[in-house]
């Protein structure tokens, strides 16, 4: 592999790193909305955002970005391809971060609550400064676990012909004919920047085990 | 015709598909099943070269994404004269890919295991293998089933990867009518309909599964 092999492979994981990363930030704040929504258990809202989290963790990334991608023109939207991979990854992070933001929710303990309206927080404040910056801490492993989920997912765009760190090695092997050492290089890309997330995510179990609630 | 209509008369790719699908996961599940219980019985009494090298394999595969295994076997491996069909390649991924995750749940439940029942089996005369079999994994099973559980969803979903290389799976199904058509919305409302039947079977399956545990007193899924 020469000089240029390498160089596309980098625009492949940057490719990678940054529709992940968009659909990530996108992924947790809607998480947290819909998990907040659901909390308020609104009849008719509470159901269709409960199936909505039923088929979107039960569908595969490959078929929701096929899925997305081909039938937005027929409803007469044009779509990016780039938009369309970030639209498919992000329905599919929310529908896990909002259960972890639920799961969260629900384990929160009742007592601070009282306390918190007892002095005369008003809901709002009482989630803000209280609820928030703890269930921030106690939820961070598990949305960081979801985070590496969602990269080691993101080949999927590559369906729509994204050219992302794993379809960037098939088009490495069209000039040199080699395809095994492009898709070892990005196996090991991939290795790098998943352990930096599963070392996030020790850091941030310790974080949260020290303030263990 | 209708767009419905035309995929009514087109049913026997969905069921070819699904079919096929159906048959990718059985395949990944059991032998992934019986190499990650291989692992873990492995990584038992083995002594220290074997053991690390296990524990460098589990942890490379959960470091990589699914695909990215795929694409070595059915487009790296020619290159060292060893030629696989895509279905083949799918599967074989498919099996090394999830039997290290296999190994890996079954293995966090063995760290929690107390070590009076090995002791006492050893002291029973009971053979390694024996006491593995009769003793160790069952315990590991039940143990993990909730976890198992998501392993196997998760383990179908990465079936949907192997349109990529081509397998005729069920998202390749959707895909080739939705190519001949043009008709991908209702194409893929069918096959998202199939994998949300497939894995609510499977969360009944676990539910099922963590009733009978509790009868035997595992309460702690």
């Amino acid at each position: 592999m020469d000089s240029t092999a390498w160089s596309m492979l980098l625009n492949g994981a940057w490719v990678t790193l940054w529709i992940s990363g968009v659909s990530i930030a996108l992924g947790v704040s809607l998480g947290l909305i819909i998990a907040l929504i659901r909390s308020a258990k609104i009849p008719f809202v509470h159901q269709v955002l409960g199936l909505y989290i039923s088929i979107a963790r039960a569908t595969p990334l490959v078929t929701l970005v096929l899925f997305i991608f081909l039938s937005a023109p027929t409803l007469g939207i044009n779509m990016d391809r780039s938009i369309a991979g970030i639209l498919a990854l992000t329905l599919n992070t929310t529908a896990f971060n909002a259960e972890i933001w639920r799961s969260a929710f629900n384990n929160f303990s009742n007592d601070q609550r009282e306390a918190a309206l007892a002095v005369g927080m008003t809901p709002g404040v009482y989630f803000r400064r209280i609820m928030l910056p703890q269930i921030v801490i106690t939820s961070l492993p598990s949305l960081v676990n979801e985070m590496s989920f969602l990269i080691k997912g993101s080949p999927a765009i590559a369906v729509i012909g994204i050219v992302d760190l794993t379809r960037v090695t098939n088009r490495i092997s069209a000039v040199t004919y080699e395809p095994l050492p492009p898709i070892l290089a990005a196996g090991a890309l991939y290795m790098v920047i998943i352990a930096a997330l599963v070392w996030f995510q020790r850091v941030a179990e310790c974080k949260a085990n020290r303030l263990a609630m | 015709m209708t767009d419905w209509q035309i995929l009514w008369a087109e049913r026997g790719v969905f069921v070819d598909g699904f079919l096929n699908t159906l048959q990718l996961f059985g395949l990944g599940t059991v032998l992934g099943f019986l190499l990650g219980c291989l692992i873990v019985f492995g990584l038992e009494g083995a002594k220290a070269p074997l053991r690390i090298a296990l524990r460098i394999f589990i942890d490379a595969m959960r470091l990589l994404p699914f695909l990215v295994l795929a694409y070595l076997f059915y487009y790296g491996l020619p290159s060292l004269g060893i030629r696989l069909s895509s279905w083949e390649a799918g599967v074989s991924a498919l099996v090394l890919y999830h039997g290290a995750y296999f190994a890996e749940i079954l293995r966090g439940a063995r760290v929690t295991l107390p070590p009076g029942q090995v002791e006492a089996a050893v002291a029973q005369g009971f053979s390694m293998p024996r006491m593995f079999l009769r003793l160790i994994l069952p315990q590991l099973v039940l143990k993990s089933r909730g976890v198992i559980g998501n392993q196997l969803i998760i383990l179908l979903k990465d079936t949907a990867f192997l349109v990529i290389i081509t397998v005729r799976e069920l998202t390749a199904a959707a895909n080739g009518l939705s190519g001949t058509y043009f008709i991908p919305m209702q194409a893929f409302i069918v096959v998202i309909g199939f994998y949300w039947i497939i894995s609510i079977a499977l969360e009944q399956a676990v539910n099922w599964m963590g009733r009978s545990g509790a009868k035997r007193g595992f309460k702690n899924a």
